[in-house]
């Protein structure tokens, strides 16, 4: 042995668990952001997610019907061990943290001080700093399943009840937390009241039908809202989820499966209704971000759509070019959860959609899945400002905001 | 260039097209009005025998002024050939591919056509 032995620093962290804070836990993100330099690129991340049933209690206190925020409040106050009033979220939530051993998804318990603002602006800004992302859209997680609620009165009223809290607690606390306010999307009129009176709260950004839903997006109800919101400038999204009681997916024995295919199949069909009942073509310039599916699908898709046009074009008469040209120009994707682990299949999706214009980055943080800015940022085969233009020029121009670095 | 006498033109109803083999060619000869087009009988897409298909006229999609569907209709003024293997139809005025119609996707080969003293020729 010689002279130079080292003693160790003991990590301060042995065991992440769900009370280690988001900064912990993401540190090897900070230290990749700093290496890379990210403080100088403008990073926004369309895809987070908050867990709005912690603060349940608060969120129902914006229920507009007097009848249902009392029974609802009352349950909160006196049901011990009951699930969040008026939800209906799906069973595959119970195994999103693969039995524990991702501890981040289970819940984030960490301690927040009391300060001026809400704890989710706290936990989100710790993800944003670990990250270095300028900014962050938050989406729910639960309310993600509100398109399969039997009551459409409910999703009316608790849609409302978020966007409100969200845009009264959350947002403006501060201008690098984004929105993409909720449509109770079954109940088109409530769909429209929802765009009257939320494009212009604090942080929203653009709308989000949450897409796990049995509605066909082509019905003539909703041709209004499209014009609404192609109005407005911002986007509409689709937010994908699953619903592992839909008779295919309910086939699948594992979550991994089920979730696999259930979070690109209730995009798969509404890209597919979207495209071949002409909606680009009726709103030219209503912008579509399709989130959460991963990537591999719109190859897919496009493949797909492509060749049955050309046998079936009589059934798809509002088209002017072929359904993959609409998917590469007017629709805009999330990257995560990004498939890796084909070069070959990646680089061809890259090509296919047009990432250099078309593809945004999101981190979908906290949850299982979560992709760091490096994952686009370590593609080799991408030039800087392709990479630039994902991690975030591309959603600055799509959602029509300011660039702003925030950790500079 | 071999000139074939295809027939007189009153064989060739209006709206119509007969089939002929000339010179080891297979050719749809079309009618539409005072006008005809000579397509070969070969689909770009497949091969398939594409002037052996049907004539339809173009479906369109009606939009209210609300942008919604109001169902379909067939637009008179645009006239398909549609491949009998798959279906992909042809505007038989431009032999172009009818669907995407602002992308050139794929055209029939044509031969230029002629009238005279009441009969139809083409040149191939």
């Amino acid at each position: 042995m010689d002279a130079n032995i080292i003693s160790p620093k003991v990590m301060p962290v042995q065991e992440m668990d769900v009370y280690t804070d988001t900064r912990d836990y993401l540190a090897p993100a900070r230290e990749d952001a700093r290496k890379m330099g990210f403080a100088d690129w403008f990073i926004c991340d369309i895809d987070a997610h908050h867990l709005e049933t912690v603060h349940w209690h608060e969120v129902i206190e914006h229920i507009e019907d007097p009848v249902v925020r009392h029974q609802a409040m009352t349950y909160q106050k006196e049901r011990f061990g009951a699930p969040p009033y008026g939800l209906n979220g799906d069973l595959g939530l119970r195994y999103q943290d693969v039995g524990g051993r991702i501890p981040h998804q289970s819940g984030q318990r960490e301690k927040v001080e009391e300060g001026d603002v809400h704890r989710d602006v706290v936990l989100t800004r710790r993800a944003m700093e670990a990250m270095c992302i300028d900014k962050m859209v938050v989406f729910p997680t639960p309310m993600l399943f509100l398109g399969m609620h039997p009551q459409v009165e409910m999703e009316v009223l608790l849609t409302r009840a978020y966007n409100r809290w969200l845009t009264e607690r959350v947002t403006p606390g501060d201008d690098g937390i984004g929105a993409l306010a909720l449509l109770p999307f079954n109940s088109p009129e409530d769909a429209c009241r929802t765009v009257e009176d939320f494009a212009d709260k604090p942080g929203v950004i653009g709308f989000t039908v949450t897409s796990t839903r049995y509605k066909p997006v082509h019905a003539n109800e909703y041709m209004r809202l499209y014009r609404m919101i192609e109005e407005t400038g911002k986007p509409i999204a689709f937010h994908a989820g699953y619903h592992w009681q839909d008779p295919s997916l309910a086939t699948c024995n594992s979550f991994l499966g089920m979730h696999a295919l259930g979070f690109a199949w209730c995009n798969i069909v509404h890209m597919t209704n979207w495209i071949l009942n002409g909606i680009p073509e009726r709103f030219p310039n209503l912008k579509s971000v399709w989130i959460e599916s991963g990537l591999a699908w719109v190859p897919f898709v496009m493949q797909r759509l492509d060749d049955q046009y050309l046998m079936r074009m009589s059934e798809a008469p509002l088209l002017k070019q072929m359904p993959s040209d609409y998917m590469r120009q007017n629709c805009w994707y999330t990257c995560q959860p990004m498939e890796k682990s084909s070069e070959v299949g990646l680089k061809a999706t890259f090509e296919m959609i047009n990432a250099k214009t078309q593809l945004l980055y999101a981190s979908d943080w906290p949850h299982f899945d979560f992709d760091a800015p490096r994952v686009i940022a370590e593609i080799d085969w991408l030039d800087e400002e392709a990479k630039r233009n994902i991690l975030g020029m591309n959603s600055a121009r799509c959602f029509g905001f300011e660039p702003k670095l925030k950790w500079k | 260039m071999p000139t074939i006498r295809v027939s007189q033109v009153s064989e060739i109803e209006d709206g119509g097209k007969i089939v002929i083999e000339a010179d080891g060619e297979q050719i749809g000869i079309f009618r539409i009005g005072d006008d005809f087009y000579a397509w070969k009988n070969r689909c770009p897409h497949q091969g398939g025998p594409i002037c052996q298909g049907r004539i339809f006229n173009k479906v369109i999609e009606v939009l209210d002024a609300d942008l919604k569907s109001r169902g379909r209709d067939y637009d008179e003024e645009s006239t398909h050939i549609v491949c009998p293997w798959h279906g992909l139809e042809f505007d038989i005025r431009t032999g172009q591919f009818a669907g995407a119609s602002d992308v050139k996707i794929m055209a029939l080969d044509g031969y230029p056509t002629q009238v005279q003293d009441g009969d139809v020729y083409v040149i191939i």
